[in-house]
C-alpha cells in the first residue's frame, strides 16, 4: 500500500512571546509563544529546510516530483515547487506543482501525490508545505499565526505510515481570506466562521470517513487536527468523540497557527511518537476540510536522525522585541538605507547557473581530488582547478548537505540591511573546500573561529519583483 | 625575469593634491590642480608631455584627463586596477620611457567618490555584469576576517588585539597631524580609537580609512632627462604587480593571516631592486593601510616584522615617525585619505618629498618637522581587493646610486 515513507519539519529559531505582543499594544498577549520566520525566511525556504529534514539519509535523484503546498507563495506567477526542488537537487525530470491559496493545501498536496504513487506515474513525491501568514499589527490574528513548515514524502516502498482512507469534504465557507493584492488575512466575524466553519465542517468530513472504513473515534490512536486556537481546537476533538489522550499537541502556543502547513506538522509530531499498527487520523479545515486515515508500520522505526518537530521546538531564541518582528515583516516604514540598492538579479544568469548555485554544486576535481566552490560575483561555474589548474576536469560535489567550521568572520554593521550587524563566515566543509557565506540565527557572541555550522537556503534579496535565494549557513544546534 | 627597471628611469616632478571631502572641487578640478604641480615641479609645460596614463576607478577613457588638461592628441591610456590603480598607470608609464618609446610622460591619478552621498565605497564587487547570486560584501568585512583570524591564530585577547591594530592608527593620526593636505588632522588619541564604535568587528571607526577626493600626477622621464634638469631626482628601483587568483574564500590552504600576493610582489620587488634584508635597508615605507589589521599584516608580508611578531614591533614604536622604519609618514590611507585611482601617486609623492629633504613642504604651521632624517630607499605598497584575492602593487624608489 502506498504512503508515507519519509518526514520532516521546520520551524525558524525566533520565538515571539505573546506577551512581548500584547505589551506592545497594551493588551493581554494571552500564553505561549509563537514561531517567527526570520527577515531572510519565507514559504520557500521553510519548505526547503522541511524537505533537507525529510530527505536526510535519501537520494534527491529518486525524487519524481514536488508539491508545494502554502498560502504564502512568493510569486503569484512562477513555480514556487521548482525553485524547492532545485534547492533540494530534485532531478529537472521531476513534475512539480504549487498547491495555493487554501488552508487545505497540504492534505490535498498528499492525497493528489498519493494518487499519483498508487497510479503508477510518480514513484516518490516529496510534499512540501510552509507558510508565513500575516496579520495586521495588533489584530488577534497576530497572536495566533506562527510560522513554520513539514515535509512528507510519499512512495509505495519501505512505507512507514500507510495512507487506508480519506475523504474530503469541500465547502466554500469564507471566513479567512486575501485577495490578490491583500498582504494580510482578512477575517469574517469569528463566531461565523467558529460555529458554521471550524467545529462543523472537519466533524462531517470525519464522520463520513468512519461511515466509510467503519472505525470509530475508539480506533484512532492520535488525531492530528488542524486548529487556531487551543480552546477551539480542544472543543472541535471533543465533538468529535475523542478523549484528551488522543489528540496530538497541535503546536499553538509553541509554534501558533501555521496555515497550510500545520496539520502536516502536527502530524510530523504525531509519527516521532507512532509505534507500528497506530491508526492515526489526520484532519484539516480551510474551504472544506480532508479527513485522512493513516496506519503505521514497522518501516516507521528505521526513519531517524530527522529534528521533526520535537528538535525544532527545542532548538530556539526568544525574540523580545516586537520592533524587530515588525521590521523583518516590512510592516513598518524605515529610514531609507545609507547604502546603494543592491544590484537586480540577472533572470538569465540565475537560469545559466541553476544547477551550482541553488543547489550548492562546487565541483571536486579529478585530478588531484580537491572539492572547491567556484562564487564570484559574475559566476558560479569553476573552470580551472585552484589546486593543481586542470582544466575542466570536475565531477560535481554538492556542499549544501556538507558541515563546516568557521575560520573567520565579521559582524558588519556597515552593510546595514534589515536585520543588522550582517555576519559573514568563512567556513572550511567537512571533508575539503571551503567558502565565504552569510551567518544566520546566531547570536554575535556566540561566534567564535572553530564553530560548527550547517547550509540553510535564504532569501538573498528581493529586486525588481524578483526573489534572489542563496545559501547561508547557521550554527549547529543539535 | 628578462629585464629589470632599476635605474632606467626616473621622477622629474610630482604633485597631489589636499585629499577628503573635497565638496569644492570636481575630479577635473582636482586633475588640473595635481598636474599642474607636477609640470611646475619639472620645470615643464603641458606641450613636453609625449603620452599620459590615467588611473581612476570612476572615470571613463583617457578623455578623464585630456578633456580638463586638454591635451592635444596624444596616447592617454585609461588604468584601472581597483586600489593599485594609480601605482599600476605609474608603472606603465614607467615602462614606456624605459622601452625607448617616449622622453616625458604624465601619469594622473584621481577620484571624486563624495558627490556619491554614501559613506564608504558600496559593495565593493567586481565593476561589470552581475547575476547578483552572492552577497554583496563591504570592505571592511572582508579585512574584519584577518583581524579575527590574526587574533585567535595568535592567541591574543580581543583586548590585546585591539590596542595592537588601535596603535597603527594612532601613529597614523600623530603623523597625518602634521601633515596639511591630509584628509584627517585631528589629534586622535588611543581612547578613542579603542572606544570607537563598531564598522565590523572587530574592526570600529578608527581601523577604518576614510573614502576621499584627491588627484596625485607624476612626470617620468629617461635618467639622462632628469640628471640634466634636476640636482637630486627620484629614480625607480623596482615596479612589481602580482595579481591573486582570488581562491583564498575557496581554497583551504589559504589561512587568513597573511596577503599571498604581498608576499610574492615584495619578494620580486626586492629581488629587482637588489634588497636582501628590507627590514634594515628601506628606510620608509607607504603601504596599504585602508583598516588597521592590513597595515599589521603587510609588516609581516614584507618582512619588515617577523612573522607572528609584529605585534612587538608596533606596540615599541619601530614603525613610527622617530622609529626605526617609518610607515605613513604623510598619515597614510588612514589620515591622508584614500581616493582609489589617486592613492598609489599620492604614496610614491610621500616617498618623492622624504627622499629629497622636501617633506615639510606639506608641514602643518606650528608642528615640528615631519622630515627623516636621511632616508636612502622608500616602499610604497597597494593592495587592491580584499584578503582572499587581490592586485598587488610594491614599489621601491631611492635617490642615484642607492
Amino acid at each position: 500500500m502506498a504512503g508515507i515513507v519519509s518526514y520532516g519539519a521546520y520551524i525558524p529559531y525566533y520565538r515571539l512571546p505573546r506577551s512581548v505582543i500584547g505589551q506592545m499594544w497594551g493588551q493581554p498577549g494571552g500564553k505561549g509563544e509563537k514561531a517567527v520566520a526570520g527577515s531572510d525566511e519565507d514559504a520557500v525556504t521553510m519548505a526547503v529546510a522541511a524537505g533537507l529534514d525529510c530527505l536526510k539519509g535519501l537520494d534527491p535523484k529518486t525524487v519524481d516530483g514536488v508539491f508545494l503546498a502554502t498560502t504564502c507563495a512568493p510569486y503569484k506567477e512562477r513555480q514556487c515547487a521548482n525553485i524547492v526542488a532545485n534547492a533540494l537537487d530534485v532531478p529537472r525530470s521531476a513534475r512539480n506543482a504549487d498547491f495555493a491559496n487554501c488552508l487545505r493545501a497540504g492534505t490535498t498536496a498528499v492525497l493528489s501525490a498519493l494518487d499519483a504513487v498508487k497510479a503508477g506515474s510518480l514513484g516518490q513525491v516529496l510534499v512540501a508545505a510552509a507558510d508565513t501568514r500575516l496579520s495586521g499589527a495588533a489584530g488577534g490574528d497576530e497572536l495566533t499565526f506562527g510560522d513554520g513548515g513539514a515535509a512528507v514524502l510519499l512512495g509505495k516502498d519501505k512505507v512507514a505510515v500507510e495512507i487506508e482512507a480519506s475523504y474530503t469534504f469541500s465547502d466554500d465557507l469564507c471566513d479567512y481570506w486575501r485577495d490578490a493584492d491583500d498582504k494580510f488575512v482578512r477575517h469574517w466575524e469569528d463566531r461565523f466562521g467558529r460555529e458554521e466553519g471550524y467545529l462543523k465542517i472537519p466533524v462531517e468530513a470525519v464522520k463520513a470517513l468512519f461511515q466509510k472504513t467503519g472505525l470509530t473515534p475508539a480506533d484512532i490512536s492520535k488525531v492530528c487536527l488542524y486548529g487556531q486556537n487551543t480552546r477551539v481546537h480542544a472543543t472541535l476533538a471533543k465533538k468529535m468523540g475523542f478523549k484528551p489522550e488522543q489528540v496530538q499537541n497541535p503546536l499553538l502556543d509553541q509554534v501558533g497557527d501555521t496555515g497550510a502547513a500545520l496539520p502536516l506538522m502536527i502530524l510530523v509530531g504525531a509519527l516521532e511518537e507512532a509505534k507500528p499498527g497506530d491508526r492515526i487520523l489526520l484532519v484539516s479545515y480551510g474551504n472544506g476540510s480532508d479527513a485522512v486515515l493513516l496506519r503505521v508500520t514497522e518501516e516507521i522505526k528505521n526513519i531517524t536522525g530527522r529534528r521533526g518537530i520535537k528538535k525544532h521546538l527545542e532548538i530556539k531564541k526568544t525574540l523580545n522585541s516586537y520592533g524587530r518582528y515588525l521590521r523583518w515583516r516590512e510592516m513598518v516604514a524605515l529610514a531609507p538605507p545609507a547604502r546603494p540598492p543592491a544590484g537586480a538579479a540577472s533572470m538569465s544568469a540565475q537560469w545559466r547557473e541553476h544547477e551550482t548555485a541553488i543547489p550548492l554544486y562546487g565541483v571536486k576535481c579529478r585530478k588531484c581530488g580537491t572539492p572547491q566552490l567556484f562564487l564570484s560575483q559574475s559566476s558560479t561555474r569553476a573552470h580551472i582547478c585552484l589546486q593543481c589548474r586542470a582544466k575542466d576536469d570536475f565531477e560535481p560535489y554538492r556542499f549544501a548537505d556538507k558541515l563546516g567550521t568557521v575560520r573567520s568572520f565579521s559582524h558588519d554593521y556597515l552593510a546595514g540591511g534589515i536585520d543588522p550587524p550582517t555576519t559573514a563566515a568563512v567556513i572550511d566543509f567537512d571533508g575539503g573546500g571551503r567558502g565565504q557565506f552569510l551567518m544566520v540565527d546566531r547570536d554575535p557572541e556566540e561566534c567564535q573561529v572553530g564553530m560548527r555550522v550547517e547550509m540553510t537556503f535564504r532569501k538573498l534579496r528581493h529586486t525588481l519583483g524578483a526573489h534572489t535565494y542563496f545559501w547561508k549557513c547557521k550554527p549547529v544546534r543539535d | 625575469m628578462a629585464g629589470s627597471i632599476k635605474d632606467r628611469v626616473a621622477i622629474l616632478g610630482m604633485g597631489c593634491t589636499r585629499f577628503g571631502e573635497r565638496w569644492d572641487a570636481s575630479a577635473a578640478d582636482l586633475i588640473v590642480e595635481a598636474a599642474y604641480q607636477a609640470f611646475e615641479d619639472a620645470g615643464i609645460g603641458p606641450d613636453e608631455i609625449q603620452a599620459a596614463w590615467v588611473g581612476t576607478s570612476t572615470g571613463n577613457t583617457g578623455m578623464t584627463i585630456s578633456e580638463p588638461l586638454r591635451l592635444q592628441y596624444i596616447p592617454v591610456t585609461r588604468v584601472e586596477n581597483a586600489c593599485a590603480t594609480a601605482s599600476d598607470a605609474f608603472r606603465n608609464a614607467c615602462y614606456a620611457v624605459a622601452a625607448g618609446i617616449y622622453d616625458i610622460v604624465l601619469v594622473v591619478g584621481v577620484d571624486k567618490f563624495k558627490d556619491a552621498g554614501i559613506s564608504g565605497l558600496g559593495d565593493g564587487g567586481t565593476p561589470g555584469p552581475s547575476h547578483s547570486m552572492i552577497p554583496e560584501t563591504t570592505p571592511p568585512r572582508s579585512f574584519a576576517m584577518l583581524a579575527t583570524t590574526y587574533f585567535a591564530k595568535y592567541g591574543l585577547t580581543f583586548e590585546e588585539g585591539k590596542h595592537m591594530i588601535g596603535r597603527v592608527s594612532w601613529k597614523s593620526h600623530q603623523n597625518g597631524m602634521r601633515n596639511k593636505n591630509a584628509h584627517f588632522q585631528g589629534n586622535v588619541t588611543m581612547e578613542q580609537i579603542l572606544n570607537a564604535p563598531m564598522v565590523s568587528w572587530p574592526l570600529g571607526l578608527f581601523d577604518c580609512c576614510g573614502v576621499s577626493d584627491g588627484a596625485a600626477a607624476a612626470i617620468v622621464t629617461t635618467p639622462e632627462i632628469a640628471l640634466a634638469r634636476k640636482k637630486d631626482p627620484v629614480f625607480v628601483k623596482a615596479l612589481q604587480i602580482a595579481m591573486a587568483p582570488r581562491d583564498g574564500n575557496f581554497n583551504q590552504q589559504y589561512d587568513f593571516l597573511h596577503v599571498e600576493a604581498t608576499v610574492r610582489a615584495a619578494e620580486k620587488a626586492y629581488q629587482e631592486a637588489g634588497i636582501k634584508n628590507p627590514r634594515e635597508e628601506i628606510s620608509m615605507a607607504e603601504v596599504h593601510d585602508c583598516f588597521s589589521i592590513t597595515e599589521a599584516v603587510t609588516m609581516e608580508d614584507l618582512r619588515f616584522s617577523p612573522r607572528g611578531k609584529v605585534r612587538d614591533d608596533i606596540e615599541s614604536g619601530f614603525f613610527d615617525l622617530d622609529g626605526k622604519l617609518p610607515v605613513q609618514t604623510d598619515g597614510g590611507l588612514k589620515c591622508f585619505g584614500h581616493p582609489i585611482g589617486a592613492s598609489g601617486l599620492r604614496m610614491i609623492y610621500e616617498v618623492y618629498l622624504q627622499l629629497q629633504g622636501r617633506a615639510d613642504e606639506l608641514l602643518n604651521p606650528g608642528f615640528p618637522s615631519r622630515q627623516l632624517p636621511n632616508p636612502k630607499l622608500g616602499l610604497t605598497h597597494n593592495l587592491g581587493g580584499a584578503p582572499d584575492g587581490c592586485a598587488i602593487f610594491v614599489g621601491i624608489f631611492g635617490l642615484k646610486g642607492v
